[in-house]
């Protein structure tokens, strides 16, 4: 079981609810995702305007955890501002702490983001900071309460993958008892397993399933590569080499000697 | 008086923040609200009075990732 703050899920896969073609499609991938955590967001709604409403209704009838997220936030202020909105709209404490630091990458500005750990943690939220695979930053975030951490894979919406395998190996390794979540930058399902088989105990998609000709049919097949992923762990892989050794016993081979 | 709604300059008659949402057709909607960058709770929008020139973020859920 997957153990964030309090709750305790079943499924390793958290889905972002952002650019599908239609509701009816994000609905449908949702539960083929067989996803028990997705990601929402606040935006700006005119009087009498009502999208709000409408999708917040579809999220509310398919029985699945919110993680609000502050996206597009640029300040320590605007961060902490927005959760304290999200709190009150979606009825959760916990909140993706996002404070982008520069447009290009979307790359976290880690100095705003450990501030606002700091002050919202403070205040009872449970956050879950999208960060870089810096190891002094999770300390920073971990010392602010943090409790479980989402680095990024690859720039959001990439799909290039796990960029920095170096980088985080290290992270999963340093921190072995942390919930540590990839967020952002998977591409395929092969990412998602590869992800879990390096000891990862979650990963949440958006875009590369969204955006698939087909997004439920992608749904399903990152649910698999997840629960591929993490039985692969448990099973133990075993570590690479450079030299062949021979899988057949070499005790009785014919035609030798 | 003139305040900034989601960016954009609107006439209102109304003066504590309750009103204001209202006379700006979010009655009934699930929407939260920050007064000049600072949040202010659903409980406290009738005793939040607005002033010319204030900026008022009214926001929604959307989807998100």
């Amino acid at each position: 079981m997957l153990q964030l703050y309090q709750t305790a899920l079943r499924s390793r896969l958290l889905l972002g609810t952002a650019r599908y073609p239609s509701p009816a499609v994000l609905t449908e991938a949702v539960r083929a995702a067989r996803a028990e955590v997705v990601t929402v967001s606040l935006r700006r709604e005119s009087g009498g305007e009502r999208a709000g409403q409408a999708f917040w209704s579809i999220i509310r009838q398919l029985g699945v955890r919110v993680l609000p997220n502050t996206a597009g936030c640029h300040s320590v202020k605007e961060a902490v501002t927005t959760a304290h909105m999200a709190r009150e709209v979606f009825g959760t404490p916990w909140i993706k702490l996002e404070v982008i630091g520069e447009d290009d990458t979307l790359q976290p500005d880690v100095f705003g983001l450990t501030e606002a750990a700091r002050l919202l943690c403070a205040e009872g939220f449970e956050v879950f900071p999208y960060t870089t695979e810096d190891l002094v930053v999770a300390e920073r975030l971990l010392a602010a309460g943090c409790r479980v951490l989402m680095p990024w894979g690859a720039p959001i919406g990439s799909g290039r993958g796990l960029n920095n395998l170096f980088g985080l190996k290290a992270l999963r390794a340093h921190f072995p008892e942390v919930p540590l979540i990839i967020d952002a930058g998977l591409g395929v399902p092969s990412h998602a397993a590869q992800a879990l088989e390096l000891g990862f105990d979650a990963v949440l998609i958006n875009t590369a399933v969204a955006q698939a000709r087909d997004p439920v049919q992608m749904a399903a097949a990152f649910a698999q590569a997840v629960e591929a992923g993490a039985a692969a762990r448990l099973a133990g892989p075993i570590e690479p080499r450079d030299l062949a050794a021979p899988s057949t016993p070499l005790i009785g081979t014919a035609f030798r000697g | 008086m003139k305040i900034l709604v989601n960016g954009a300059w609107r006439d209102t008659l109304a003066g504590e923040l309750s009103a204001v949402l209202e006379e700006l057709g979010y009655g009934g909607s699930i929407v939260t609200t920050a007064v000049n960058g600072e949040f202010v709770a659903a409980a406290a929008r009738a005793r939040t009075p607005l002033a010319e020139g204030d900026r008022l973020e009214v926001l929604a859920p959307m989807q998100g990732g």
